[in-house]
């Protein structure tokens, strides 16, 4: 399946633009999304930590993906 | 003395939680949370530092994944008022390019007494900080950074 992730602040950065497409199984889950980010933008294993974001809650790593989701990266946030 | 008109004045909770890209308005938002049944209002206002680690800052942005970040806010909410007899509850947060001294976040809390209305404030913007995804780089004379990225 094809899924759309959104990213935002030094995420955009390392992607070099606010959202990214990717292919993953049909069965995926988080932990194998993150894997094949982390693949293609190795500098994400260089931030403190980031979550992923499924439907605008945050997922866990067992956590099943589907095509329809909406999906974001959520690198360490700083508000306030 | 059981006053059943007493009873049933129930204070219905009003939570007003936005994200704005524009000015965030301090003496508004204090009024809007005040109530004639509150005893205290705490207010918590963040504002833009002019340097992090003695290094002197030009300017900040902060940039929000919106529909997330009033939903993590709007939790915040819900366990404060779950935590605290709270009466009104406001929380903004700005977006964009901020100045030194200018706004980034507001929290109003209104309460009957003071120590609700003090803790239940303190715990909004320490979970806020934590949970709400809002990022914020820092601009430097030579550089920029987002604020927690790295270790």
């Amino acid at each position: 399946m094809k899924i759309n992730v959104l990213a935002f602040g030094i995420a955009k950065d390392i992607f070099g633009k606010p959202s990214v497409s990717l292919e993953l199984a049909n069965d995926a889950n988080v932990y194998n999304l993150k894997y094949s980010l982390e693949h293609q933008y190795p500098r994400l294993k260089q931030l403190a930590s980031y979550m992923i974001a499924v439907n605008n809650e945050y997922a866990l790593p067992g956590d099943t993906i589907h095509e329809s989701d909406e999906i974001a990266i959520i690198p360490p946030v700083s508000g306030g | 003395m059981d006053n059943p008109f007493e009873q049933s004045i129930q204070i219905i909770l009003q939570t007003d939680i936005q994200i704005l890209a524009q000015p965030l308005n301090i003496q508004s938002c204090i009024d809007s949370v005040m109530l004639p049944e509150s005893g205290g209002i705490d207010v918590f206002i963040g504002t833009v530092r002019n340097a992090t680690k003695g290094k002197a800052v030009v300017h900040l942005e902060f940039e929000a994944y919106e529909k997330m970040a009033l939903a993590e806010m709007k939790k915040i909410a819900d366990q404060a008022c779950e935590k605290w007899p709270i009466q009104k509850l406001l929380i903004h947060h700005r977006t964009g390019v901020l100045a030194v001294g200018e706004v980034p976040v507001i929290i109003a809390v209104s309460a009957a007494h003071r120590d609700a209305a003090f803790e239940a404030c303190r715990y909004i913007i320490d979970m806020l900080k934590k949970t709400v995804p809002i990022w914020k780089k820092e601009i430097f004379e030579d550089g920029e950074v987002w604020v927690a990225a790295h270790p």
